[in-house]
């Protein structure tokens, strides 16, 4: 068996460890062994990801990894100890941004080095359709960290949590929706890096970051944890995206599942709190009584 | 053979069938718990951050292809610390809030309460 095929069946343990996980975390009994089994799959999926790309392990690769699991382990350790139970929420949503905002990296990763991901084509372009991916990955990436922010900000009452309305907001969403629409379908035809370079992917992110804020700022803190759920859900969605485009298992499967269970969340938590998921959700496109 | 393309968004498809079905029983008090642990797990990208820190220019002499693939290597070493933040915080922070749960219901009322516990 090759590298690949012993990863992929290693990615789907993995994947199923992650669904005992969050079936662990949902009765009382179970939820502390489901913690452990999920801490179980990331560390299989990260060791996995290392065996994958062994043939390219020299010294600074691997010093680039372990710096980055060494630094912002122990930044995430230090906040998840440090953090008082009541700021819980935000925490979370604060972890959450930093999801995202790993996802748009990983995106301008595989746009900065095409051919080490294969997906230089035989003229030297990267075809539309990961060009497609990538954009997807950025924009969701943007969108989970800027909106997880506010959110996070506003559960810690560092930023009002009543609903915050800026005029002609309606207006503004739909016309960075139609921008970033059109960014995609100018990205997704430039070819890659060899016309345009990476600024069609910047100003894509740029235009997702202003999206997430004026999403999220019109919508009460007191639905803040359904945002954080919802967020998190966005998060599942940009880590499959980058599955597709690097044709990552472990991304597409676990990306699907934390994608829509997240959203299934979000809608049960709605539903527990008396609210209308329509109306929390909508609430950054206009309904009238979200907050 | 099935295009590699449809294969994957046929796993893609059902995977998220999974993720829809698999949250439905959650207890109440569980809400955030579960919340924290989907967040951690969503911090599977670090799997694409490895594999963008990874990245090489597979012998390109070309130094305009060797830049741009060290930009690639750092972003994934920051994608990578990014997502540690999240799994090793998601968690932990998981890992608090149960453990605050259990130190609540455990007098009495778990025992009794849920027929669920004698049958096993």
């Amino acid at each position: 068996m090759s590298t690949v095929d012993i990863s992929a069946l290693l990615y789907l343990v993995c994947a199923v460890l992650f669904i005992f996980s969050i079936r662990g975390l949902a009765s009382p009994e179970t939820a502390r062994q489901g913690n452990k089994i999920g801490i179980f799959g990331m560390a299989l999926a990260a060791a996995t990801t290392l065996f994958l790309v062994k043939d390219n392990l020299d010294g600074a690769t691997f010093g680039l990894i372990a710096g980055g699991v060494v630094v912002g382990g122990g930044v995430g350790a230090v906040l998840a100890t440090r953090a008082p139970m009541t700021a819980m929420p935000q925490m979370v949503g604060m972890f959450n941004a930093l999801g995202g905002l790993a996802s748009l990296l990983v995106a301008l990763a595989a746009f900065y080095a095409p051919a080490s991901f294969g997906l230089l084509g035989a003229e030297g372009t990267i075809a539309p359709r990961s060009l497609i991916e990538m954009s997807l990955s950025v924009l969701i990436g943007a969108i989970t960290f800027s909106g997880s922010l506010i959110a996070a900000l506003k559960l810690n009452g560092s930023i009002s949590g009543g609903p915050i309305l800026l005029p002609l907001r309606h207006v503004i969403n739909l016309l960075i929706a139609v921008g970033i629409v059109a960014l995609i379908a100018i990205t997704a035809n430039s070819n890659g890096a060899q016309s345009g370079g990476g600024m069609l992917l910047i100003w894509i992110a740029l235009l997702a970051l202003i999206f997430g804020i004026t999403l999220v700022i019109p919508i009460g803190g007191a639905d803040m944890p359904v945002v954080v759920s919802m967020l998190n859900s966005y998060s599942g969605w940009a880590a499959a995206a980058l599955g597709f485009t690097l044709s990552n298992f472990a991304l597409i499967v676990v990306g699907a599942i934390v994608g829509a269970s997240g959203a299934i969340l979000s809608y049960i938590m709605c539903k527990a709190m008396n609210r209308s998921f329509i109306s929390v959700i909508a609430g950054g496109f206009g309904g009238d009584d979200a907050g | 053979t099935i295009n590699p393309l449809i294969f994957r968004l046929a796993v893609f498809v059902l995977a998220a069938f999974i993720g829809y079905y698999v949250v439905w029983a959650v207890t109440p008090a569980l809400h955030t718990p579960l919340m924290s642990v989907t967040n951690a797990i969503s911090a599977v990208v670090v799997v694409g951050a490895i594999v963008a820190a990874a990245a090489s220019a597979l012998g390109s002499p070309d130094p305009d292809i060797v830049q741009k693939v060290w930009t690639a290597k750092w972003l994934g070493a920051g994608a990578v610390a990014l997502a540690c933040v999240n799994i090793f915080g998601g968690f932990m922070v998981t890992n608090r809030m149960l453990a605050m749960y259990k130190k609540k219901e455990r007098p009495a009322p778990t025992e009794a309460a849920s027929p669920s516990a004698q049958n096993k």
